[in-house]
Formats: structure tokens, sequence, C-alpha cells
């Protein structure tokens, strides 16, 4: 087990914002069991702000807390801040992930992103 | 706070009698066991004694052990040094998909070398089979090596018939039984072993103290050259502490095989048993019975190992897992990919092994934490919502 900072443990232990969002306005997933995570975020959006967000994580303790961490860090921002979200801050807001594990906080961002390019696409459909 | 140890494979606590045993032959004994004078004695009888014991274990001659610092060593020994000394009789060699990375390194290694290597697959289960081991066999084969039983799923191969196709072609054995000496009984003589690999901190002995066992008549390169320590094959001067230790673990291994490993199996599938009633969704990696008696492997179906070791860490139950998060390769175990497990089950693997402090009392809360841990890890795992959402379509495949 590589050295979590206390900040990735405060998130594995507590996860905030877990679950699926029956209704939601746009859907990402990343990752696949081969890779060992697979992360699925799913969203509401109202006046081009992020109202809601929860995620599905499967995945090792740096995943689950990369996901809750961005859950975090994308309520209630506009579409655009939340896109500006990168991987890098993800890990900083963390207190730092091990080297081998910084993908995890690649796909949380990816996750995210991918969230709000399906609003955003299916918004330009119906528009 | 609790501290159940489910990971005794990975380290165990020395059996006091070995401490004991050993602790004289680092300051009250500390001649060199090759001195001429008085203060080599006693360590060169002692050295002479730890040698007796470790051969005692394995139903050989004394002479044929050659002290190593871990079974790595002895694996890289048996393979290198052989390879080195028949590479002109030919240079094949046989061995399996789901041994140690101290031989499958080495193989890699000898590939890049000009040597052919055959990785022989194993079943579902693990095993390898004698019929594929005659087919791959050919006049170029120099050396087939297999392991007595798996470290990870436990699997106990069936050495006899293997060793016998080999030994019906003429070609060398070598069986890397670090994770079965002292567990199931491993006779040279009985088996027709040529070469066995043995580590000492597997039946309670010291770390660092291993060995390998080699037929009269077996030559080897050595690795490390100088001195004639060790008739040769490993230069340098005896560890004689730790291999008094490994001597008295194997003795003590020895004497109590049949009664330890009886009631550690007993306890193993007791715990197996409760924990297939307690949570949903497990699934047993390795055969049910051809087993190692303290090894239990089994995946959670949904979830992911590390975060499953990391939440059992928190109360206080100590396990290892196959999952490619633990590992730093970020690949997940070799054996499980091997056995033909789907990646998500690989990934979700966790490895309990019992050792002297596993008790029947501590089952029940074993389960009832692996039964929350899984809920809660399930409970935001995509796998999972899938699965209640489109039932069969990842049916769990127990």
């Amino acid at each position: 087990m590589p050295q979590y900072s206390d900040k990735v443990m405060e998130h594995f232990t507590n996860p905030r914002n877990i679950g699926e969002i029956s209704e939601a306005d746009g859907t990402g997933e990343v990752g696949n069991p081969v890779c060992g995570d697979m992360m699925k975020f799913t969203i509401t959006v109202k006046d081009n702000r992020i109202e809601d967000v929860k995620y599905l994580t499967f995945g090792c303790g740096a995943a689950i807390a990369v996901s809750s961490m961005v859950s975090e860090m994308a309520k209630g921002k506009t579409l655009e801040e939340a896109l500006q979200i990168t991987n890098k801050q993800v890990a900083e807001e963390l207190g730092g992930l091990p080297g081998n594990k910084m993908h995890c906080s690649n796909l949380g961002a990816d996750a995210l992103h991918k969230a709000i390019e399906d609003y955003m696409a299916k918004e330009k459909a119906q528009s | 706070m609790k501290k159940i140890n489910l990971d005794y494979t990975a380290a165990a606590p020395l059996d006091s009698r070995v401490v004991d045993k050993m602790i004289p032959y680092f300051s009250e004994h500390y001649g060199n066991p090759s001195s001429g004078h008085l203060l080599g004695e006693e360590p060169r009888r002692a050295l002479v004694q730890a040698r007796e014991e470790v051969a005692r274990l394995v139903g050989g001659d004394p002479s044929g052990v050659i002290f190593t610092a871990s079974a790595s060593e002895s694996n890289n020994l048996a393979i290198k040094g052989l390879a080195a000394a028949a590479r002109k009789k030919g240079t094949h060699i046989i061995s399996s998909a789901v041994e140690h990375f101290s031989v499958l390194n080495v193989l890699k290694t000898l590939g890049k070398e000009g040597f052919r290597v055959t990785l022989l697959p194993v079943d579902s289960d693990g095993f390898v089979s004698p019929e594929a081991l005659r087919e791959a066999i050919t006049d170029e084969t120099i050396l087939v090596s297999i392991q007595a039983a798996n470290p990870e799923i436990g699997t106990i191969q069936p050495l006899k018939e293997l060793v016998a196709v080999a030994r019906e072609k003429g070609v060398p054995f070598h069986s890397d039984a670090a994770a079965a000496a002292g567990w199931i009984p491993i006779d040279v003589e009985e088996l027709g072993l040529d070469l066995v690999s043995l580590a000492a901190d597997q039946f309670y002995g010291p770390k660092g103290a291993a060995a390998l066992y080699i037929r009269k008549g077996i030559r080897l390169r050595p690795l490390i050259e100088g001195g004639i320590q060790e008739r040769g094959l490993r230069a340098g001067t005896e560890n004689v502490p730790l291999a008094v230790g490994m001597g008295e673990a194997a003795k003590i291994a020895r004497e109590t095989m049949k009664e330890r490993t009886v009631e550690t199996a007993a306890l193993r599938d007791k715990l197996k048993e409760a924990l297939f009633e307690g949570v949903p969704y497990l699934h047993l990696n390795g055969h049910p019975e051809q087993r190692l008696p303290h090894n239990l492997n089994v995946s959670v179906q949904f979830v992911e190992g590390e975060a499953l070791l990391m939440r059992l860490n928190m109360a206080g139950i100590l396990v290892s897992s196959g999952s490619s998060c633990t590992s730093q390769a970020l690949k997940s175990s070799h054996v499980l990919n091997a056995i033909g497990l789907p990646p998500e089950l690989a990934q979700g693997s966790l490895l309990l092994t019992l050792g002297p402090g596993s008790k029947h009392e501590d089952i029940p809360y074993v389960v009832e934490q692996l039964k929350q841990v899984a809920e809660l890890l399930r409970s935001m795992s995509p796998l999972y919502h899938q699965y209640l959402k489109e039932g069969n379509r990842n049916a769990p495949v127990q």
C-alpha cells in the first residue's frame, strides 16, 4: 500500500457525494476493470452552473479520494470553471498523490469533463 | 485497537525457540567456521547441524544443502547456474506461467541470452498438466522448473507426476518450494527432485535465511565466486546465526508438520465457510482441496482490492491483494491472469494467510468487517450498480 496523504485518507474514509443521479443532465464514464479503475460521474446543471454532482467509482484508495475531491471542487462552479479543473489541481488539493497513482487524478478530471461535454452536446442538439 | 494478521506469508514472527538458538552465534560463538583454530569449532559444528536439519526437512543428503540469503537467490542459482553449466547440452528450459518473479524474470533474462523458454499454462485451478510437460520436452531441454505450491492461490502441483515425466526424458527438475516447505511434505527422494529452493521465513525461521538443495551429480555454475564456502557454489563467509535459525525452524517445522497443518487447514476451512456464508458474491481462487493449508484466496466481486485492503486495515484486519493498484508496476497478479480470472475479479482479490496468531474467535469479526466493507465499496461501485440494473450480464462466477 502506498503512503497516502492525510487528505487522501480523509476523503477515502469519508467520500462525499457518492451515487448516481437518475435524471442527470450529463454523464461521463472513464476507465475499465483491466486498468483497475472505473469512474462514472453524473451532473445536473442549472443556469450554467453545476448544481449537483455524484459519482460511482471502482478503484483503489486514490481513485476514490480523487472522485470525492473532484465532486467537491466541481459543485457550484460554472461549466467553464469546472472544465478548467486540471488533474494537477486535484492532486494538489489532495495534498499530493504517490507517483504511480497520478493517473487516478487524470481519471477524475476526465470523467467530470466528459459529463460536462455530454451535457453540452445534448444542449446543442436541442437548440 | 484490534490487530488480526491474515498476511502471515508476507512476514511471520520467529518461533522463540529459533531466536534462542540463534542468539549465541551473534556474539558468544562469533567465530568463522573456516578458521582452523578454537574459535571456528563451535560455529563449524553448528553449521553442520543446521545443514543436517534443512536436509532432513526435504529428505535429502546434507552435502546437497547450499545456504543462501533468500529463495529468490536460490531460484537464481538453480536456474542461471544450471543454464550456464549445461549450455553445451541444450538451451531449452521449461517452466510455468504461475512461477514466482524470481523464476520468471530469470527466464526472461535467459531468453535474451539465447535460451528458449517454454512457460506451460495452468488450468483454472492453477495446475500444470503432466501431459503438457511431456509434449514440451525436446532433446534440447536442459531443465524443468515448476513450483511445489503457489504462494498466492495455494494450489499444490502434482509434482510426483511432473517429475516422473521429466525423469523419463532425463531432464533435471527444479522446484521452487519456498511457499510449500514446512507446510506439505517435500521429499526429494520420493519425488525425484534434483533442485529445491527453500526459505526459512515461510516456516517461522528468520528472513534472509534460505537454501538450495542440489542432488549429487547436478552441476551448477556459481553466481557468487570467491572462496570455497558452500562447496564453492556460494562464496562468502557463512552467516552462521541465520543458518542456525533456519536449521532450528526446519526441525520444528518437520516435527510439528502433521498436527500444525491439520489444525491450520481446519481453521482456514472454517474461515472460508464463514466468509462465503456471510459475504455475498465471493469467488474462491485456487483449488478447493489441493492447496496449502494456511492459504485462502478470494475475490470480492464488484470492488477493487486496494480499497478493500485499506478499509480492512482501518478495522485492524491485515491482508494482501493481487490487484494492480497494490503492485508498484500497476499490473494485476500474473497468477490470477494465468488461471483465466476475469480482470474485474482479479482486481478484487484478497490473499488471506494464517499463522501462529490465527484464532477461531477472530472469524466472526473478520466476516462482519469484510461484509460491511464489501457493502460500502459496492454501494459506490459502477460495476455493482450495473449488475443490479442489468442482472446477470456480469453474473458472479460462483
